[in-house]
């Protein structure tokens, strides 16, 4: 179940929490220790607006442990406004609908469950941009 | 550093080996390369491997191996660098031949992969995958390398039927390697009907999930002969890693490790592409095949489908691959894979791939690929009438 992994995970699973290099200015999700760019230390939290844009997707059929009931279900790399791209699964979208370029905004969702008694995990997951009403 | 050779190999046949473990697979291989070498002692026993804690509850393979197959005291260890383990083990051999602490190595790469249902061999391949960032959103393997499909296919304008050619020249090539899991040709029509795994990624596109083992025994150069004749020098052996997450690279349509180690192995070898008879790359999905010609200098960015489409892949083609069926016909025992790869490239240069054979084969390469590019491992061997 790993419980202790989804508990660390939360500020990138809930609010999209990467870092700002402060060395080189480098946007990163996820977070990590040595930025990738200059290979300076980068520690600096940073928490990106969730608004980006579909770089690829793909609709799953044949899905690994505790996905099943879930499938079909379309899993995208989002590249967010501020330049990283993202691993998630796209919502609130038909699989037919999503096309590369479409604009999308990061919601909270349920990620999975472990079992009937067993923890539910949420995360970040990526609908089509609402449009505000005119 | 000393030059060294491939003087023997094993393989089983790839398939659902039901009645075999994983053990015993192993020690198939490790035999049968032994007997083909002529020796009967090993300094040192690699074993390259991925799943088969999750899938068999076994690890500690190197240990397991060794005495099963009557070497029990010999230094031993199981390598892993997912689906690159074979050709990590491989490597690992040549290191300890070449650099004089052993004078005889053998590398063996087994998977056991069918003793488990589907789904469960399915979450044991994403852990090649980033588990926090990538497998945790219900991504499969499969689903990484549909990613890139679809964004190639973007990107340069084809459609899914364009790639059709990949699955149909390892096909027709596995036909006649005896080796080969899938015997039977497919056709671009049955490829255009295949039913999706995860868009735009077929059946068809994909490797199987089988079992198999492969081995080979290296020793340094000038003892080679002593043993066989025909010796087989690996001229190069190059490993390159990248970040495990797609989402982690600058450019995710260029397999930057599989240049990093190929230009690496070109330059120990001293050759260029063109020189390469024949190419054994890692095809467990189309879209891999096309991304592994375009890194490595046989193919323009974003052209590698068109290898495929002209008919440049197959054995008359310019650039062979998949010779005796590459990993969807042969097929893909993962941790066995990159070897089976190098055992296919020393039957080449040996002249003896039969139906299958390239000619004047001099130069053969193999590169095998753990994850959708993390760990890439490049070997080029030449034949030894030289």
């Amino acid at each position: 179940m790993g419980l202790p992994t989804h508990w660390r995970l939360k500020h990138q699973r809930y609010q999209l929490t990467g870092e700002v290099c402060l060395k080189c200015g480098a946007k990163l999700f996820p977070p990590r220790d040595v930025c990738p760019e200059c290979n300076k230390p980068a520690y600096e939290p940073f928490t990106f607006s969730g608004r980006g844009e579909v770089y690829s997707y793909s609709t799953v059929y044949q899905a690994p442990d505790g996905y099943h009931e879930y499938v079909p279900y379309t899993v995208a790399l989002v590249r967010l406004e501020e330049g990283p791209l993202v691993t998630a699964q796209l919502t609130d979208v038909d699989s037919d609908q999503v096309e590369i370029g479409m604009p999308v905004e990061m919601v909270t969702r349920k990620m999975r469950e472990y079992g009937e008694d067993g923890v539910i995990v949420y995360g970040y997951k990526f609908r089509k941009t609402l449009e505000s009403p005119a | 550093m000393r030059e060294v050779s491939i003087v023997g190999f094993g393989q089983t046949k790839v398939g659902e080996h039901w009645d075999r473990s994983l053990r015993h697979l192993a020690g198939d291989a490790v035999l049968a390369a032994m007997k083909h070498a002529g020796i009967e002692r090993v300094d040192v026993l690699y074993v390259g491997n991925m799943l088969s804690g999750v899938l068999t509850g076994q690890e500690h393979l190197g240990a397991l191996v060794a005495d099963f197959v009557g070497l029990r005291g010999v230094e031993a260890v199981k390598v892993e660098a997912a689906c690159a383990s074979g050709a990590a083990a491989v490597r690992q051999a040549l290191i300890a031949v070449a650099s004089g602490l052993a004078e005889v190595a053998i590398a063996v790469g087994v998977e056991k992969m069918t003793d488990e249902v589907g789904s469960s061999v399915t979450s044991g391949l994403a852990m090649a995958a980033d588990a926090d960032y990538e497998t945790a959103h219900g991504l499969s393997f499969v689903a990484i390398n549909a990613l890139l499909m679809r964004r190639y296919m973007y990107e340069f304008g084809y459609r899914r039927e364009d790639f059709a050619g990949f699955a149909v020249n390892a096909h027709a090539n596995a036909v006649n390697n005896p080796y080969a899991m899938f015997q039977r040709p497919v056709s671009a029509e049955t490829f255009a009907r295949a039913g999706m795994i995860a868009s735009p990624i077929s059946l068809l596109d994909s490797s199987p999930i089988c079992d198999g083992a492969a081995a080979v025994v290296i020793v340094p150069s000038k003892q080679a002969r002593a043993l066989t004749d025909k010796p087989v020098r690996i001229a190069a052996s190059a490993t390159a890693t990248d970040a495990i997450a797609l989402h982690d690279r600058p450019d995710p349509l260029f397999l930057q490790a599989a240049h990093d180690s190929a230009y690496k192995a070109y330059l120990q070898a001293g050759i260029q592409p063109k020189d390469v008879a024949l190419f054994e790359l890692h095809d467990a999905f189309t879209i891999m095949s096309a991304l592994s010609l375009e890194a490595t200098g046989f193919a323009e960015r974003g052209r590698g489908v068109t290898l495929a489409l002209d008919g440049e892949i197959r054995p008359d083609g310019r650039i062979p691959i998949a010779t005796m069926g590459g990993l969807k016909a042969r097929g893909h025992p993962v941790g066995a894979t990159g070897v089976y790869q190098i055992v296919e490239v020393a039957q080449q240069l040996r002249g003896e791939a039969g139906a299958n054979q390239v000619p004047d084969a001099h130069w053969g390469m193999a590169q095998n690929i753990g994850g959708s590019g993390a760990t890439i491992v490049t070997h080029i061997l030449e034949t030894s009438d030289s």
